[in-house]
């Protein structure tokens, strides 16, 4: 897809820093606007829609053919003293949680248009930065800065939380905050050792520095170092039993917090489980695959069954991320081809589709302030296009074919069985429970009688939220039926990363 | 070069109307979107005979590529087409039975609401069962076999604002996929050991396979796994229960989708993959066994129910055994013949119940009917054939392909000859009682001046699948849009069997000729290796067979003979002497109370599973393990809850810039401290 060389060349180094920081800078002019409302949201879209078209640069100029590497790169030194770097890359597998984050965010801006009406001008602000530091996970390839950015999105999100949250706010936002944040000191000190006996913080270097067998007391120190990065990741997927702060998180949350915080901070988690314990510490991960496999298990379970039985629906949506993160951790250290493409799929996938179900259940939430499913039922008779909209939505997240959810899971446990049988075959229960806790609850909200008087004259849903829903929806069913148009960057960067593991499996062979 | 037939157009036609209506039809007037349902469902149709007409000088399995669907690493799924003899059949079948029950549709729904939301679903379900028929991989099969799960689950709950269609709906779902998780498990295997799901290389790669002895083996659990795919979507022991609560939907949907169509994709794909099964002998076993089984528990239910839907549900699951039981025995062709004469008469017999449903305004109580005869002429002298067919009388179309299921049975084992003999006599027998209860003697009902005079206990809950009562009262027949496809199907029930004649009776079985083809391309390279259960069955056609007429012949006038002998007993309890069946029903006493409440199938499943699981994940999962134990450990761990959340309110009592200060310091330090120590 080289359309331009000369276009690729011109904007090609500063393309990331461009949309990383576009979202911060429309939150400093924001601080200059004055408080009218509207403006600010119009502005807030625009800056949004703004960094999502630039982002859109990423896929349509990467080189699918180039295996190996990070591309857009662009690297320069920081600070001297100490030596940390400002470099940015992507691969196939971040520049597509980049674009998911650029997608996400305008539809939160939209999807709070009306629900928020007080400190709207804040709302933004935070709203704005919090993308930033998001896409700033994701670019980053110098631990400081990838450091920096971790940390940097939980202050918005704890306020997005404890400021326009509902109920107990506080308290989940503190929860939030304090149980990610104490897990990531862990991931802190990992990098400070690397830093020590390397002298940088640049990943590449560091990764070929331990491949090549040049860190000094690697071997004692590795499996802490794993440990180190990998719980501050599984508290942040949230893998069980570390997930208790997300249910709460989700359920005080305003809908936009909800929609990014399942959609794109979770996979921080994922993510960084991929990139730094696959790709810092391969003998680790595989010597550590079997615990985290059944980790991984009972969340796709666990998470499931506890859903299953939620009164609340938000919680219940909550309870099912537990459930599909555990497929994308799952494929990750199933280090297999099908289970690693599968896995980033499933993030990219439960982002849109987990994503979408927040939002709608945001705009009941906008009717009646209730998250109590039973609180509804026959609502399928007064809002027959929101009652589309979420059959629409909740096929693609029970992994319906031809919808986004399939190619992921299909992937991940294809990979998983491959990895192990049984591992898969556990794994696949989850299509049978995740049909009945959707469709339960499905049936309990939409279908029936309509046994709420009040129930009867709500409002259908309006222009604004069809645009908001509309883009979700399409992309839904865009990756369900076209997944190569992802999978094309996915799998090169997968089987980068699998390299070592290859290698692995031949060394082992040979002994 | 193999010429170019455009076969996605087949699927993807119906799916252009789904999206016609769908998206615009809440605007259309009736007449339009009756229009477009039937101009796309009709194109499909057209378009398959088209196929059928080119078939001959196609070289076959005829597969065409159209787009690459998922690629990872070097596993690779397409959307690409696979024709041959078996699609084939499958096709005509699909979009022929398909288009005549969408014509039906058109004056049954008319005064329903949602009627565009009902031709939307019912093309949907077109679009993923020509998908699954037409499928050269497994995956892509698995996409046909999913979505017609969703369209039947949309059609089951389409009057959705009554409880038990919903939750029927979600039923057939949730037990559809507990099958499909044996099916994804079958494919992981599959995976594992060929890298492939397409058709021809994971059967290229099988072929030089031996059969696998001693019921253990690859082969062998790919079969069973598949069988529990089947078993839940071709309603099999022991997931078959969603059929019945399926007759919530409206009965056309009854008519196509759960009698003629969608439940005979488990048989179909047992079919398609015979490569397989050939070489799995004990996974065939479990298939006859399975078959065998689910054919006559079915029935015995079927000879108690008084909902005359639901006596076409349990029969359809027993007529889905018999096609499994002749998968089971290796005989593929007759199964697949069983299939499409099935789609016939089981079409019909749905739609005339339609028919009679309507004009009675939505009873459904058999108990409530009779005498309708001359009342519904066209509905009764269609709906008399299809009985006839399915009761296995000549020469009627069930007649030829039941015949041949059990006497491919008999040459595997008596025992399935007999439970299959049995069956028969037992569906000769419901079925003629639902004849005689229907059509035959007083009628029972409410009429205009007279309400039911029927001293039962009849709860309303109880109907299924009814359309809401018409403005016209009285019994009326139907309109010339529901008569048309009764008396289309009547004649392919009446007829459809001739093709497949038997050699005993004088015919040459062309259907098996023609579709045989299939089934044997295998066994030569079995018989090289010279074993294999196919083998073995192959050679009772040879000259052997020929000698063998005699007794077929005989085989076959004693399971004619026990469909008059279903006919008699019927005639004798529900037209001679109808009081009788009350009493010898009091006679029996728990064992008729059994087959009443079906088993308490669905009660055990409930106490054993459904129940259990819930209590189990709100008590033990979410308040035990969750918030008892995760919750408060970390609690106490944070130097107990309490000051935490003294903490917490502390930071509350500040305005935001005081709580945002809080946390800004606090990552400040964070960081300040990182330089720090990089800095040493």
């Amino acid at each position: 897809m080289n359309l331009h060389p000369m276009d690729l060349d011109r904007w090609s180094p500063i393309i990331l820093t461009l949309v990383t920081f576009i979202p911060l800078a429309g939150a400093l002019l924001l601080l200059l606007l004055p408080r009218r409302h509207r403006d600010i949201r119009v502005f807030s879209l625009v800056v949004t829609l703004l960094t999502f078209v630039l982002s859109l640069h990423l896929p349509v100029h990467f080189h699918r053919a180039a295996l190996a590497g990070f591309q857009y790169e662009f690297d320069r030194s920081w600070i001297p003293t100490p030596n940390i770097h400002y470099h940015m890359g992507v691969d196939g597998i971040s520049m597509w949680l980049v674009v998911l984050t650029t997608f996400l965010t305008p539809l939160c801006v939209l999807i709070s248009w009306k629900s928020i009406d007080e400190r709207v001008k804040e709302f933004f602000i935070i709203l704005l930065v919090l993308e930033t530091a998001l896409i700033g996970v994701f670019v980053s390839l110098d631990l400081f800065l990838f450091y920096f950015f971790w940390e940097a999105t939980l202050i918005p999100m704890a306020l997005l939380i404890g400021m326009y949250g509902h109920g107990r706010k506080v308290y989940a936002a503190v929860k939030f905050f304090l149980y990610t944040m104490i897990a990531s000191v862990f991931m802190l000190a990992a990098i400070l050792w690397l830093y020590a006996k390397v002298g940088t913080f640049d990943f590449v270097t560091i990764q070929n520095a331990i491949r090549s067998g040049q860190v000094a007391g690697f071997t004692s120190a590795a499996q802490w170092l794993f440990l180190g990065f990998f719980v501050a990741f599984a508290v942040k997927v949230p893998l069980f039993p570390f997930h208790t702060w997300l249910p709460d998180a989700h359920v005080e949350a305003p809908t936009a917090g909800s929609v990014l915080l399942a959609g794109v901070l979770l996979k921080m988690g994922t993510y960084g489980m991929l990139r730094f314990n696959l790709g810092l510490f391969p003998d680790q991960a595989r010597a550590n695959a079997w615990w985290v496999m059944i980790l991984a298990l009972i969340g796709i379970v666990y998470g499931a069954l506890v859903a299953l039985v939620q009164p609340n629906m938000k919680k219940l949506i909550a309870y099912t991320s537990v459930s599909h993160l555990g497929f994308v951790v799952l494929g990750i250290f199933s280090f297999t081809q099908a289970g690693l493409d599968g896995a980033t799929f499933v993030m990219l996938a439960h982002g849109v589709s987990t994503g979408a179900l927040f939002m709608l259940a945001g705009a009941l939430y906008e009717r009646r302030h209730n998250y109590d499913i039973s609180e509804f039922g026959g609502l399928a008779t007064s809002m027959p296009v929101y009652a589309s909209f979420f059959l629409f939505i909740v096929l693609a997240s029970v992994g319906l074919p031809l919808l986004n959810g399939f190619v992921g899971e299909f992937l991940v446990l294809s990979g998983a069985f491959q990895a192990r049988a049984v591992y898969g075959i556990l794994g696949a229960t989850g299509v049978i429970w995740s049909a009945g806790y959707l469709l339960w609850m499905y049936q309990r909200v939409f279908f029936g009688k309509i046994t709420h008087p009040v129930n009867e004259r709500l409002p259908d849903l309006d222009l604004r939220e069809q645009i908001a829903l509309l883009p979700a929806a399409a992309a839904a069913l865009v990756m369900g039926v076209a997944p190569l148009l992802w999978l094309n960057a996915i799998d090169p960067a997968v089987q980068t990363a699998l390299a070592p593991f290859a290698e692995l499996a031949s060394k082992v062979v040979g002994q | 070069m193999t010429p170019n037939l455009h076969l996605w157009l087949i699927p993807v036609l119906p799916l252009v109307g789904t999206a016609v209506n769908g998206l615009f039809g809440k605007k259309f007037s009736r007449q339009t979107v009756a229009a477009v349902a039937l101009l796309f469902s009709g194109a499909a149709f057209a378009m398959a005979l088209f196929v059928a007409s080119r078939f001959s000088s196609l070289t076959t399995p005829h597969i065409e590529f159209l787009a690459t669907w998922i690629r990872a690493g070097k596993f690779q799924a397409d959307f690409a087409f696979y024709l041959d003899q078996l699609s084939l059949v499958m096709l005509l079948v699909v979009t022929g039975v398909g288009f005549l029950i969408h014509i039906y549709s058109v004056g049954y729904m008319w005064e329903e609401g949602g009627f565009y939301r009902f031709f939307a679903y019912l093309n949907l379900f077109m679009f993923f069962m020509l998908t699954l028929v037409l499928a050269s991989n497994y995956l892509l099969m698995f996409i046909g076999w999913e979505g017609v799960g969703l369209a039947s689950y949309l059609l089951i709950g389409f009057w959705f604002t009554k409880d038990s269609a919903a939750a029927a709906g979600k039923k057939a779902f949730i037990v559809n996929r507990i099958g499909d998780f044996g099916f994804l498990i079958a494919l992981f295997l599959l995976i594992k050991h060929f890298g492939s799901l397409n058709f021809d290389q994971v059967f290229q790669s099988v072929i030089p396979m031996g059969a696998e002895t001693g019921g253990a083996g690859l082969l062998t659990a790919v079969g069973l796994l598949l069988m529990v795919g089947a078993a839940g979507k071709s309603a099999q022991i022991p997931l078959y229960v969603w059929l019945p609560d399926a007759m919530e939907g409206p009965t056309p949907v009854s008519a196509l989708i759960h009698a003629a169509t969608m439940v005979t994709a488990g048989v179909y794909m047992v079919a398609r993959s015979h490569v397989i099964f050939d070489r799995a002998p004990a996974a065939l076993t479990v298939v006859a066994i399975t078959g065998t089984l689910t054919a006559l528990f079915a029935a015995t239910i079927g000879v108690a129910q008084t909902d005359i839907k639901k006596v076409l549900a349990y029969s359809t699951i027993s007529q889905l055994g018999y096609m499994f039981m002749a998968c089971g025995v290796a005989a593929y062709s007759a199964g697949i013949f069983h299939l499409m004469t099935h789609a016939f008469f089981k079409g019909l017999l749905f739609l005339a119940a339609g028919s009679v449903i309507h004009a009675l305004s939505g009873e459904q109580d058999m108990r409530l009917m009779g005498g309708l005869r001359t009342k519904i002429p066209w509905t009764f002298w269609t709906m008399t054939i299809a009985t006839f067919a399915i009761a296995g009388i000549p020469p009627f179309a069930g007649f030829f392909s039941k015949d041949e299921i059990l006497w491919r049975a008999y040459q595997a084992s008596w025992v399935y000859w007999f439970i299959g003999l049995f069956t028969a006599f037992l569906t000769s027998f419901y079925m003629f009682r639902l004849w005689f209860m229907t059509f035959f003697g007083e009628y029972r009902g409410a009429t205009e001046d007279a309400p039911a005079h029927l001293a039962l206990d009849i709860h309303s809950d109880t109907r299924a699948g009814a359309p809401a009562p018409h403005g016209h009262g009285g019994i009326h027949e139907s309109p010339p849009l529901m008569v048309i496809p009764l008396v289309v199907l009547a004649v392919l029930s009446f007829t459809g069997g001739w093709i497949g004649v038997p050699g005993s009776l004088g015919g040459s079985n062309r259907f098996d000729k023609f579709i045989g083809p299939v089934f044997h391309s295998t066994v030569t390279a079995l018989g090289a290796e010279g074993h294999g259960v196919a083998t073995a069955e192959r050679e009772a056609e040879g000259p052997e067979a020929q000698a063998g007429h005699g007794t077929e012949l005989i085989f076959t006038g004693i399971s004619v003979f026990a469909g008059l002998l279903g006919f008699g007993l019927a005639w004798l309890l529900y037209y001679r002497n109808p009081q009788l069946p009350q009493q010898i029903a009091a006679g029996l006493g728990g064992l008729y109370q059994a087959v009443v409440h079906k088993y308490y199938i669905d009660e055990l499943y409930a106490a054993l599973f459904v129940k259990p699981l819930i209590a189990g994940s709100a008590l033990i999962l979410w308040h035990g393990i969750d918030q008892d134990v995760i919750d408060a450990a970390l609690d106490n761990s944070a130097h107990g809850a309490r000051e935490v959340s003294d903490s917490v309110r502390h930071m509350q009592s500040g305005n935001l810039r005081s709580y945002a200060g809080w946390v800004a310091a606090g990552a400040a330090v964070v960081i300040a401290y990182m330089v720090w120590i990089g800095t040493r």
